[in-house]
């Protein structure tokens, strides 16, 4: 894909272990930002930016409310919060109701960037055992955006790619391994 | 189109709030309650007062619990009610205070630290039916372990239990807690300034705002806050990008700020 915006990584349970292992081969000039939503108990808050930091060449830090959304970043979803898009690329943060029994929830991100970034967007679903972010994939494939899977043969837990597999036109499946290289491909 | 509407007929002025959330909320009530069409549920919103008053209750967020982050409840326990002990009445407002888990909390803590019977809260909202609710002081049940569990972590020493009576599925507040709070309608957006406070507490209610109202919000809440007082902020929300900020000095680890004299 060409002129990629945004990426945007969701997951659950299962899904710490592919970012340690994808995101340290990142290049270090990534022209777009990577934005991750991931299922955690509240107030193992901090914890995640700290643990991804200096495991990576680009740019770790909790997304902030108003941050206007850089390339070569990495933002994390503040747990207990919904992380919106906005038209002017800058981060809301949401206390709403929990969907699909989760906040952060990856359909609430998915479907505010499928808006604001429209074809220009990737979404990757890792791991998991609930089918958050499923509808939020068929949001960004009705804009033109790309949807990704963790292959979920490859996957500790298969249900949340394989439900997305199951009910979206999934642009691509790829085993940990060649994830790296996926992302680094993309500008 | 939807938001000017609210504005020109009822007085409502949800223009600076964040677009994403909020085109998120009316979305969803949209699906919600299957209106045939967009003009539609536009029409009825603009005429019929009834749906409107429930077009407001759920656009709004309001969730909320009782001691969240209870850290942040041990801090205003070790540090800011000490403070707040020293004057002969105790004024607190809290704004956005949605159904009153909050204000009861905060009831708890002043009547833990006998500063209670000297205290007077303020707790406001925009939307009429959650201070109803508020007022009431009848929560779920089934909420209970859970905010048990946040009053202990916050330093919280007796048996929470001992603050409610069990009736059915709700658990009702004992009166003694509802004394001293007064609920009251009152619009960030739009009204003023309607006393002085040692204590004002806004937490989750910034995020859903842009940030010029964000900046209009935060004077009213300096103009309202007497010199040495405090401002509490959600978790998330910040002073730092005020001009107000250097007026303000912030309690290690937590989004409380004191004013300066």
């Amino acid at each position: 894909m060409n002129n990629c915006e945004a990426l945007i990584i969701g997951g659950s349970a299962g899904s710490l272990d592919v970012l340690l292992k994808v995101l340290p081969k990142l290049r270090a000039d990534l022209p777009f930002p990577i934005i991750i939503v991931i299922h955690r108990k509240h107030g193992a808050d901090s914890l995640l930016p700290e643990l991804l930091t200096g495991r990576t060449p680009l740019l770790v830090k909790e997304a902030e409310e108003k941050e206007l959304i850089r390339p070569g970043t990495i933002y994390i979803a503040p747990s207990d919060y919904h992380l919106l898009i906005e038209q002017d690329r800058t981060f809301s943060l949401d206390s709403s109701e929990k969907i699909n029994y989760s906040r952060p929830s990856i359909d609430v991100t998915y479907q505010t960037a499928a808006e604001v970034y429209q074809s220009k967007l990737v979404c990757m679903l890792l791991s998991g055992s609930n089918a958050d972010g499923v509808n939020g994939l068929k949001t960004v494939k009705a804009y033109r955006g790309m949807a990704i899977i963790q292959d979920p043969s490859d996957a500790q837990v298969p249900y949340m790619p394989a439900q997305a597999a199951k009910n979206v036109a999934i642009d691509a499946s790829l085993k940990i391994e060649d994830t790296a290289k996926f992302v680094n491909l993309l500008s | 189109m939807l938001l000017a509407d609210l504005l020109e007929r009822y007085g409502y002025d949800f223009t600076g709030y964040s677009r994403a959330s909020i085109k998120r909320r009316i979305t969803r009530l949209y699906s919600l309650d299957k209106a045939l069409s967009f003009a539609e549920f536009r029409f009825k919103i603009a005429n019929d007062p009834i749906y409107f008053k429930r077009f407001v209750e759920q656009i709004t967020v309001n969730v909320t619990e009782m001691f969240r982050d209870p850290t942040f409840f041990k801090a205003l326990r070790n540090e800011v009610m000490p403070q707040l002990g020293t004057y002969p009445l105790i004024r607190i407002w809290i704004a956005g205070c949605s159904t009153g888990e909050e204000a009861y909390s905060i009831a708890i803590l002043l009547q833990e630290m006998n500063l209670l019977h000297k205290s007077l809260v303020y707790a406001t909202d925009l939307n009429p039916a959650v201070l109803e609710k508020a007022a009431q002081g009848m929560f779920g049940l089934s909420q209970m372990k859970q905010y048990s569990e946040n009053y202990i972590l916050s330093g919280g020493s007796k048996d929470f239990s001992s603050y409610y009576t069990a009736k059915y599925s709700l658990a009702k507040f004992n009166d003694d807690l509802r004394t001293k709070i007064i609920f009251s309608t009152h619009n960030l957006v739009s009204d003023h300034s309607f006393n002085e406070f040692q204590l004002i507490l806004c937490r989750n209610v910034l995020i859903y705002f842009d940030r010029d109202l964000q900046h209009k919000v935060l004077s009213l809440f300096d103009e309202s806050l007497e010199e040495l007082g405090y401002l509490a902020l959600g978790s998330k929300e910040t002073l730092e990008f005020s001009p107000l900020a250097k007026k303000y000095k912030r309690l290690p680890h937590e989004k409380i700020w004191r004013k300066g004299n």
